[in-house]
């Protein structure tokens, strides 16, 4: 067994992980699907369908434009209804959309052609290719283009490469299911990442509330060279890329615009690697994904969900709220977005759908800062979040700034831990913000 | 869908320890030492003990009412301001004297700055450092000798501190005694035992970070090793230098103030070194027989310093951050 290095800073969180035991199901076909153009990291898609257009499961309705960028495609068959803005909940804001209305019947497109089973078959380029053509992106959250980030600059040799399943966020069991159920089907796809970046060594990084998923994956990886496992004691926010990599390897990835490439690693998330896996063998794109919701809902359940399946669809699906909701979130209790409706669709990061109880919604009112060192103790990072929220709530951007408030990840350790219940995340987001605004400002004096 | 969701920035979770639940953690954690000062001084203690906290509650509503500022008495930081004061008091003062203290500890050195969060000392000290100033004869003279429950004898006692820096009328008590707090001193100084027991309950639960009383008390017990006999190295009292005076009450509910100690684990261990230094340095060569008061209260005003030059490194950082941030 591999031997962990502690993680600084960070909590241990009651994990709540109650759907754990339910295997995941098909959501089934929502009335409505709703396809975002931006889904991922980087420039958004480029609508290639128009109002009134039938479509077929798994074909493209949107281009990636650019190298950082994903494809959109079909999750199912129907109508186009429109191409228009809705609501989108993680930019908060209109965003230019694909709206499908299905016919049922889930037709597959008839490009979709099965791929190989052999991994030695395929080059590395041949990969890529596949998580490129398939709009692959990062389904742990953060939604970062596949395709990218299995080609690190050559002058960058990547040593290790790290599968993710530490699923850290209290109540969201995703990951943990789908290493239960598809571990044979994730270490394929794992290898073919590996293989993808020229990793020697792969590591799959599992948190120990997981026994299951262990032991699965335990079975999955025996016999196969080169990949093995490392169990990690539960603390968020283990599951980080930064965090896993100084956890896992003791290595620290250099602040922004570091990488992990920088340090000879890339990590994935194990969602990734099994819809890759899904992507080489069958041809099929990412149009589907493993979503948990719960928290105060009739039954607490995982579900296979075509994207653009509307929020909503889901939470009935799941037995409905219990208790009136207070929040609902997309994503975990600490990073998720809380979202103002639910008419809104699942997209590619989207991890799971929490319930929260009007009672257990915290309105407290911010206390002053007592200084206690409780965030500066907690954080990741090392960070000093009291000082760079301080700096930000009076506007001196640039103090903050020293402070590093561009490495922060926004974890939410800090904000956790306050028992001043101070919004640390929202002001060093809100810092942040104002620092890339005034960088753009002024690089384009520069410029111009 | 007709639901009336809320919509705030993440996290979505907070922990429970809200700042009322810390205080509150502390003023439970004082009551061991509260209970050992009535056992041994008997209820002219809690008469001081009541005195105090009612001067620094009403002090503060009374101000925070006058000034239109909300009334924050209910976070307990105003009851533990008068708890500490009163434990920094010789049982023999007049009970006028912590009524003036803790009013002088929560409005000038409290409110006057802000309130909670902004004062750069510890009010209980500052109090006791204005008693001190303005009425020193009370201050260092009325102790009285322990005895249980009314048996106290009203004629003046030396402390142990003093007997150590060489003033007649006592003989050093037992270890035991001393332990206990079966000894002259200031209300909250004698009973080691009942002090330990609320700063160990106050490491358990977290409160506060070990490194600043350790810090503290760990310093004071090697440089009196050291230095403290005049003449000699390494055969000083180190032993009774620890256990006398106000040095475990300081080190374990003083210096740890959240406000007015450092923010990093490093510059909190700083601040328990550096109390403990100048502690040794005024009881050995200084004026006074106690340092520790005054020691905290000097740490108090170098913690914005700390927190400025005490930076951790940052998770990948070599050390440029710090260059950058250098004064
Ligand atoms: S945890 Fe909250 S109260 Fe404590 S130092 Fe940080 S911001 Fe201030
Ligand atoms: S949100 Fe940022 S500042 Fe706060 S603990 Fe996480 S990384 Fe540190």
């Amino acid at each position: 067994m591999l031997r962990t290095r502690a993680l600084s800073g960070g909590v241990h969180l009651d994990d709540r992980k109650i759907s754990s035991g339910k295997p995941v199901e098909f959501a089934g076909i929502p009335p409505e699907i709703v396809l975002f153009m931006s889904q991922h990291t980087g420039a958004p898609a480029k609508p290639v369908v128009k109002a009134g257009d039938h479509v077929l499961a798994g074909q493209v309705v949107g281009e990636a434009q650019s190298f950082v960028s994903a494809s959109v495609h079909a999750s199912t068959s129907g109508t186009v209804k429109a191409v228009e803005d809705r609501y989108h909940p993680i930019l908060a804001k209109p965003s230019t959309a694909v709206v499908i209305e299905p016919d049922g019947k889930g037709e597959i497109w008839e490009g979709i052609a099965p791929g190989s089973d052999d991994i030695s078959t395929l080059s590395p380029e041949d990969i890529v290719k596949i998580a490129r053509n398939a709009g692959l992106v990062g389904l742990g959250g953060a939604a970062f283009p596949t395709a990218v980030k299995l080609s690190p600059p050559k002058d960058k040799p990547i040593d290790v490469y790290l599968l993710n399943g530490a699923e850290c966020e209290p109540y969201l069991t995703c990951d943990a299911r789908l290493m239960v159920e598809e571990a044979d089907e994730i270490v394929f796809g794992f290898r073919a990442m590996m293989k993808a970046v020229g990793a020697p060594r792969g590591i799959v990084c599992i948190e120990d509330n997981k026994p299951e998923a262990i032991m699965a994956m335990e079975r999955a990886i025996s016999g196969k060279s080169g990949i093995e496992l490392c169990i990690l004691k539960t603390r968020y926010p283990q599951g980080g890329e930064k965090q896993l990599i100084q956890v896992v390897l003791g290595r620290e990835v250099p602040p922004p615009p570091g990488l992990p490439f920088d340090v000879g690693v890339v990590v994935s998330n194990v969602g990734t690697a099994y819809s890759l896996a899904k992507a080489i063998r069958t041809g099929m794109p990412l149009v589907d994904r493993v979503v948990t919701v719960t928290g105060a809902v009739g039954s607490p359940s995982n579900f296979r969900v075509l994207l653009g399946t509307p929020v909503s669809f889901l939470i009935e699906k799941a037995g409905g709220y219990t208790g009136e909701p207070g929040k609902v979130i997309m994503g975990g209790p600490m990073m998720g977005i809380s979202l103002p409706r639910t008419d809104v669709p699942v997209l590619k990061g989207t991890t799971g759908i929490v319930v929260m109880t009007k009672d257990e919604v915290n309105l407290d009112k911010p206390l002053p800062c007592i200084r206690c060192g409780r965030c500066v103790d907690s954080c990741p990072l090392r960070l000093l979040p009291v000082w760079i929220a301080a700096y930000s709530d009076r506007g001196m951007y640039e103090e903050a700034e020293k402070y590093r408030a561009l490495d922060c990840c926004e974890c939410g350790v800090c904000a956790y831990r306050c028992p001043s219940r101070r919004p640390l995340v929202q002001s060093i987001r809100l810092a942040k913000q104002a620092i890339m605004e005034e960088r753009r400002a002024r690089a384009q004096k520069v410029s111009g | 869908m007709t639901e009336r969701l809320v919509v705030s920035p993440s996290p979505h979770w907070k922990t429970g320890k809200t700042v009322p639940a810390l205080m509150l953690d502390v003023v439970m954690a004082l009551m061991p030492a509260v209970v050992a000062s009535v056992v041994f001084f008997g209820w002219k203690a809690l008469a001081i003990i009541l005195t105090s906290v009612s001067s620094a509650v009403i002090s503060e509503a009374v101000y925070e009412k006058a000034v239109k500022r909300e009334v924050t008495i209910k976070d307990y930081s105003a009851v533990i301001t008068g708890i500490l004061l009163a434990m920094n008091m010789p049982p023999g003062v007049p009970l006028w004297m912590p009524a003036i203290g803790s009013a002088f500890a929560i409005v000038i050195a409290k409110q006057l700055f802000g309130g909670l969060g902004c004062n750069f000392v510890n009010p209980a000290l500052a109090g006791r450092a204005f008693l001190m100033a303005a009425w020193p004869l009370h201050m260092t003279r009325d102790w009285l000798a322990p005895g249980f429950f009314g048996g106290v004898d009203a004629a003046a006692s030396a402390t142990p501190l003093a007997v150590l820096k060489g003033a007649s009328g006592g003989a050093l008590p037992g270890i035991w005694d001393m332990l206990l707090g079966n000894r002259a001193g200031c209300l909250g100084e004698t009973s080691i035992i009942a002090i330990l027991i609320g700063g160990i309950y106050l490491i358990w639960k977290e409160v506060i970070d070990p490194r600043i009383p350790l810090g503290f008390i760990g310093t004071v017990f090697v440089l009196t090793w050291v230095f403290g006999k005049p003449g000699a190295f390494f055969q000083g009292n180190a032993v009774y230098h620890i256990l006398s005076g106000g040095l475990f009450l300081g080190a374990f509910f003083m210096a740890t103030d959240y406000v007015t100690s450092p923010v990093t684990a490093k510059g909190r261990l700083l601040m328990g070194i550096g109390c403990g230094a100048i502690t040794v340095l005024i009881r050995l060569w200084g004026g006074y027989p106690e340092g520790v008061s005054y020691s905290i209260l000097l740490m108090n005003l170098v913690t914005p310093l700390i927190d400025r030059v005490v930076v951790p490194r940052y998770y990948g950082w070599k050390g440029e951050a710090r260059k950058e941030k250098a004064l």
